[in-house]
């Protein structure tokens, strides 16, 4: 299994030594522009939320390049890039163990009391 | 019993749950996707080609506008599939050098030549229509990124439809000139075009597992036929014909039936004997070449400024 989950390189994979510029598996993948991942803020008052990736030399060709990718119809007022090899990600084969902290606990969500219906503005 | 990683795997692709990068995957889905994906990348890329072909002669600045938009969203339909496809763990460079190699495909449609300004309207109403068959159920595929991709490209190419529909349409309220040019358009297109959605389900051997694996949705023929069925209707609109003699409504089928398709022909374009398969892959592999000073260049500034602000921090 080990197999399938060392080689990941784009959103949420990983650790820098994965990142794409180390992708060696050809020889002129040395010269590849590293990757990024891009995160467009839509309008004013939201999140920026990621989008997708790309390939540039550095951020501000990672910033223009995301614009003519990621924003030809007015998607967005506002872009980060990252370079992806800085992404760290949660391992989903752990995901209950890390989520389990949460799933005991139905007293944090508002539906669990129960208040008479008379009872309004609550 | 315990269950195996294959068989939880498929559970989740049963009960529509996407499938992530870091999920764990087979081999096999990893390597359908890879093929699948970066083909797909491919096929955005060389088909701006035959386009570019006539971005300069388009007849008025309006069109003009319009076909270099459309042939930069090709590019960033390119884009969005190139990194969908690398999530799954290969690289942008692995899969230019299958591509300027001959080892990948590419759509074989864009083999063909564009002889006339009606093959913009020919290519937007039936090659894009066909894609968009083809595209429309990846918004649902079982792989997270693809999916993903894929509703931002569908998102974008009805627009392309609708502008070749709108040059086809235009030129066939014009004089007999035009009209001629027009049918003459979509003679060539037509039979390509729905060769688009592959070989026969009998003869398609990836389908079964594909559709096992939710990569696929339906099969090459249920889409062709769909597709068929639209255009039978739509070249009303036009006052052209569709150049398939034995195109007729089955009231019982409840749909076209139509004419054989030569896959002989079919079959000799993928083999790399179409008429533009050289040309296409030149024009390709020059744009690569020409570039990489270009790339270098960037990498080389991009390696001075950093150096320089190592420089200022020490």
């Amino acid at each position: 299994m080990k197999q399938y989950i060392k080689k990941y390189y784009y959103g949420d994979y990983g650790e820098g030594k994965n990142g794409a510029a180390d992708i060696s598996t050809s020889g002129s993948s040395k010269q590849e522009w590293p990757l990024w991942e891009v995160f467009i803020r839509s309008k004013q008052g939201l999140d920026h939320k990621h989008v997708g990736s790309l390939h540039a030399a550095d951020a501000q060709m990672a910033i223009e390049n995301a614009r003519d990718v990621y924003t030809r119809r007015n998607e967005g007022i506002s872009i980060w890039v990252v370079e992806s090899k800085y992404i760290h990600a949660s391992n989903p084969d752990e995901a209950d163990a890390l989520y389990d902290p949460a799933n005991d606990k139905a007293y944090r969500h508002p539906t669990f009391y129960d208040l008479p219906d008379e009872l309004t503005h609550i | 019993m315990e269950k195996n990683l294959e068989q939880l795997f498929q559970e989740k692709i049963d009960k529509e749950i996407r499938i992530e990068p870091k999920d764990w995957m087979p081999e096999k889905y990893r390597q359908t996707l890879i093929r699948q994906i970066s083909q797909h990348a491919h096929s955005e890329i060389v088909g701006m080609l035959p386009e570019g072909n006539w971005i300069t002669r388009a007849p008025n600045l309006r069109r003009k506008a319009i076909l270099l938009a459309k042939v930069q969203d090709e590019a960033g339909h390119g884009l969005y599939l190139y990194s969908a496809a690398e999530t799954l763990g290969i690289s942008r460079d692995e899969m230019y050098e299958q591509l300027h190699s001959g080892k990948a495909k590419y759509s074989s449609i864009f083999n063909y030549p564009t002889l006339s300004w009606a093959d913009m309207g020919a290519i937007g109403w039936l090659v894009d229509g066909a894609a968009i068959m083809n595209q429309v159920p990846l918004c649902r595929t079982s792989y997270g990124p693809y999916a993903r991709a894929m509703v931002r490209v569908c998102k974008e190419e009805s627009f392309h439809q609708r502008q070749g529909f709108e040059i086809l349409l235009t030129l066939s309220r014009g004089n007999e000139a035009q009209r001629r040019m027009a049918q003459d358009a979509i003679n060539r297109w037509w039979w390509p075009s729905i060769m688009m959605f592959g070989p026969k389900d009998d003869e398609s051997p990836n389908t079964i597992q594909s559709m096992k694996w939710k990569i696929k949705r339906f099969t090459n023929d249920e889409l062709r036929q769909k597709f068929v069925d639209i255009c039978a209707e739509q070249i009303k609109i036009l006052n052209l014909t569709i150049p398939d003699p034995d195109l007729k409504w089955n009231e019982e089928r409840g749909h076209y039936d139509f004419g054989a398709i030569n896959w002989d022909e079919f079959w000799q374009v993928i083999a790399g004997n179409g008429p533009c398969n050289k040309q296409r892959l030149d024009a390709r592999k020059k744009a690569w070449e020409d570039g990489k000073w270009v790339r270098d260049a960037a990498s080389a500034y991009a390696a001075k400024r950093v150096a320089r602000k190592e420089v200022k921090v020490a």
